[in-house]
């Protein structure tokens, strides 16, 4: 009595084929799995059994061998409950078996045989589609997210009884109705600009952030605002494409992170892991590699509020990671990539108490350590950040203040328009926004008229400028002229970009002449 | 070996009794050499603990004051005691002055003003100690200060700006260089004045070395200058001395609201002579200042005529130091033109942006 069912499993964002065998035979009665199943598969042996039981149906009292193939590739997760116990019903002949047949079939088991929704399904039913699978049996909560791929017919279930139930003919479910695509955002919304008063020149260094996609690290006192300002800066990145929505959805998707009822994350992810986390999360692992924070960021932002205090190990890893656009983890028999293009928003505290400088309260650091806290931070780290300001702490009259603020849709509408330019003048080249153009790009596409050039060069003699500044100020000063839809960059684009640029003005040059 | 140099540092290595002990020995006795050629049995006359007369015999310090001398030889230190000419003048007529000074450059001949202030100073602060230290610099004083970061640094940094005179006076032996940042400043000062310290060679510096520094900051001076000074800030200690050694004290005024200016201001309130320009200073200076030498000017910064939005950023700087939003906000000018504007003023170094992003007036025109 042997049984064929297929499933999908998943490494990394991409689904593969797994076919669940089944064999029953004659023997003492046992319950083996075998094809690389960690400990998470292994498990299935006792929900199954108790599903299969608590559904109404004998389990076997046989000797049962179940094998994923292929047999070489490690298998997670528990997503093969459901085809295992379907198998085991073929196999014991209560489903007929040309009844499976055509179909992935998905899902973790309760003990008492209902159903329950696993990671990944989107991923999974891209992998359906690509295979040529048209039937999907899957848990009747992942059919939110699977919507957007269409040509498959999903049949959701609650429970093993309504899956065997629809095979043996008894009581078929009808194909789902897929649902109108709802986007959802995987943060709560409702944040918007006009929230934060005052702070117009950190607001405009993020406007200009947004608009070329630039890095950026906010300086400011507890209390100045720097989450806040950050924590609204998903709300005027450009609208996302349906593509970049995919993208994000599947690796959620993979991480068991959808929210409920969810078919498509439409709004760009804001991502804040505390400083204590390790290296692992943030670029991802595990013994079967899962999206660490960068990838969760993908399309969206990742912010690391107080910068200084992450380990310098940490920080270091995250540099192949901004260069790339992608993680690779690499484990002994598989090799997984995550994409990762996030922008980071970093923020520190100008010294270790906070308050260096505060009007009001004292700074207890010594001097020493006051001007250590920043210079911490490593240097090629700092390269990739293209924009650092200082936030100011606002007092209460300027919290008072009662001009209208400006909101994030009128923000957005402006980082659009500017984003289109540069999506227009690099559409030969392998980039979509400014922070991405490398040195040669810097000199062919950054081209500064004669004043702008002469303010860059007094600025860079008297302020003491480093020379690692110098891209990375005519990066920004071409995205400023974007959004002044100027085709070069001229004296007043330099000039702002330079006063983006406040750790490189040497503050601790009094001593050296 | 000098004899006379080897008992001047073999006297100020003498534990159990203070300066002014020592002081009333060499009165007594005239030089510090009669002190250690005295015949035993008439060191009773002169009232010592035995204790006291132990320390000062030991074979210990005899050997101490020889490595002493041997250490500053090699380290180019040279050890000036209280009676050689290279003295400071004024410091000789304190009630505690340092029987030896170890030296590196040489000690200026000249009037001292003191400048010392916060060592987590503003940029108003930096920025006012500096300009300051040039100015006075350039009229001849010598700039004397404790080489700390902050205050401390920029006025002697200002001092060297202006081709002037300037003396630090360390908490430690004047062959470490403390803080290690400023071991680049050490040297430059050393070369346009002099570092000096009553503790020899290897001495590190400890946290109760610097009060009793301060008093020998005051002392080398007709006055001291507190730039800014929090309110438990060790330049209070150096202004108290100031007043005991009966020498001016002058105080630049901060923002009421700024703990950072807490000290200065109060003691502008408990009558130091409060400090607009160096005007305030030298018309207090009983001394004819016509015969020190004047140093040259250094050049002023930038002779082009400011534009309207730039004279009104600075008009609006000289009240307080400023965030760019605020100067947004006060002046009206259009966001384009603002950065411009300050981009300008700061490559002609007439405002500066400190680390907490404020701008600050570094020269008023």
């Amino acid at each position: 009595m042997f049984s064929r069912v297929s499933t999908c499993g998943l490494t990394g964002l991409d689904g593969h084929l797994i076919e669940v065998e089944t064999d029953i035979s004659n023997g003492i009665p046992a319950f083996d799995i075998v094809g690389l199943a960690e400990t998470s598969v292994k498990e299935a042996r006792e929900r199954v059994r108790a599903a299969i039981k608590n559904s109404g149906f004998k389990f076997p009292d046989q000797r049962i061998t179940i094998n994923l193939a292929p047999a070489d590739i490690r298998k997670d997760g528990t997503d093969f409950d459901l085809p295992i116990a379907i198998g085991i019903l073929v196999a014991a002949k209560i489903i007929p078996e040309e009844s499976v047949r055509g179909y992935f079939i998905s899902g973790e088991l309760a003990l008492d045989g209902s159903v329950r929704s696993v990671p990944g399904m989107l991923c999974k039913a891209i992998a359906a589609n690509e295979l040529h699978y048209s039937k999907m049996m899957i848990p009747a909560q992942n059919l939110p997210e699977v919507s957007v791929v269409k040509g498959i017919e999903y049949f959701p279930v609650n429970s093993l009884k309504e899956a065997v139930d629809h095979f043996s003919g008894e009581a078929a479910i009808r194909p789902a109705e897929l649902l109108e695509v709802s986007g959802k955002s995987a943060i709560p919304s409702g944040l918007d600009y006009s929230d934060v008063r005052g702070q117009r020149h950190a607001k405009r260094a993020l406007e200009v952030a947004a608009s070329g996609g630039h890095n950026v690290l906010l300086i400011g006192s507890p209390g100045s605002g720097k989450t806040m300002l950050a924590r609204r800066l998903p709300t005027i990145l450009p609208d996302l494409s349906f593509e970049e929505s995919l993208e994000i959805t599947k690796i959620y998707s993979v991480a068991g992170m959808l929210p409920p009822h969810t078919s498509l994350i439409s709004e760009r992810p804001f991502r804040a892991p505390h400083h204590t986390m390790s290296a692992a999360s943030l670029v991802g692992g595990g013994r079967i590699p899962k999206p660490g924070e960068v990838s969760l960021a993908h399309h969206g932002v990742l912010f690391l509020d107080e910068l200084p205090e992450f380990g310098r190990s940490t920080l270091d890893i995250l540099r192949q990671p901004m260069e790339d656009g992608f993680v690779c983890i690499a484990r002994i028999n598989s090799t997984i990539t995550y994409p990762c293009r996030f922008m980071l928003v970093s923020a520190a505290n100008p010294c270790k108490c906070g308050y260096y400088g505060d009007p009001v309260k004292p700074c207890t650091c010594s001097p020493r350590e006051a001007e250590r806290y920043l210079s911490r931070l490593s240097g090629p780290l700092m390269d990739r950040i293209d924009i650092q300001i200082q936030v100011p702490t606002l007092q209460y009259r300027d919290l008072e203040s009662s001009k209208p603020e400006e909101t994030s849709a009128e923000i957005r509408k402006r980082v659009n328009r500017a984003r289109a330019i540069q999506k227009e003048r690099y559409r030969d080249l392998n980039i979509f926004c400014n922070a991405m153009l490398t040195g040669a790009m810097v000199r062919e596409y950054c081209k500064v008229d004669e004043e702008g050039t002469r303010v860059m060069r007094s600025a860079f003699d008297k302020l003491k400028l480093s020379a690692r500044a110098h891209d990375r100020i005519l990066k920004v000063a071409r995205t400023i002229a974007d959004l002044e839809e100027s085709p070069v960059i001229r004296a007043p684009h330099i000039a702002e970009a330079i006063q983006y640029r406040s750790l490189d003005r040497s503050f601790m040059s009094w001593n050296s002449d | 070996m000098n004899k006379h140099l080897q008992a001047w540092v073999r006297l100020n290595l003498a534990e159990g009794m203070g300066i002014s002990r020592k002081l009333e020995l060499l009165r007594m006795l005239k030089t510090p050499e009669a002190i250690f050629e005295m015949d035993r049995k008439d060191w009773d006359g002169l009232g010592l603990k035995p204790a006291q007369a132990e320390s000062l015999l030991s074979e210990d310090k005899l050997r101490e004051s020889a490595e002493i001398i041997r250490m500053s030889e090699k380290k180019g230190i040279r050890i000036i005691p209280m009676d050689d000419e290279e003295y400071p003048e004024l410091l000789r007529y304190i009630q505690d002055p340092p029987l030896v000074l170890y030296v590196k450059g040489v000690i200026p001949k000249g009037l001292g003003l003191g400048i010392v202030g916060s060592r987590k100073a503003t940029g108003y602060g930096m920025n006012t100690a500096f300009r300051l230290a040039s100015e006075l610099a350039e009229e001849g004083f010598i700039i004397v200060s404790g080489m700390a970061r902050g205050i401390d640094t920029a006025a002697h940094t200002g001092a060297l700006h202006a081709g002037g005179q300037t003396m630090a006076v360390l908490g430690c032996g004047p062959d470490q260089a403390y803080p290690p940042e400023n071991r680049g400043l050490m040297d430059r000062i050393a070369r346009n004045g002099a570092v000096i310290s009553e503790y020899p060679p290897g001495v590190k510096p400890q946290t109760y070395h610097f009060p009793v520094r301060n008093r020998v900051i005051s002392g080398i001076c007709i006055g001291v200058l507190v730039v800014e000074a929090g309110q438990k800030s060790g330049s209070l200690i150096t202004a108290q001395a100031a007043l005991e050694q009966g020498r001016e004290v002058f105080a630049i005024p901060g923002n009421i609201n700024h703990h950072t200016s807490m000290g200065t201001n109060r003691l502008i309130r408990e009558g130091a002579k409060l400090v607009l320009s160096i005007q305030d200073i030298l018309e207090e200076i009983p001394w004819s200042l016509s015969a020190l030498p004047v140093y040259r000017k250094s050049s002023a910064p930038g002779t082009e005529p400011l534009s309207r939005e730039e004279s009104l950023i600075l008009q609006t700087l000289r009240a307080e130091d400023l965030y760019h939003d605020q100067i947004a906000e006060r002046t009206g000018v259009p966001r384009h033109v603002l950065f411009a504007a300050l981009l300008q003023l700061e490559i002609r170094g007439l405002v500066r942006k400190d680390l907490t992003g404020r701008y600050a007036i570094v020269s008023d025109r």
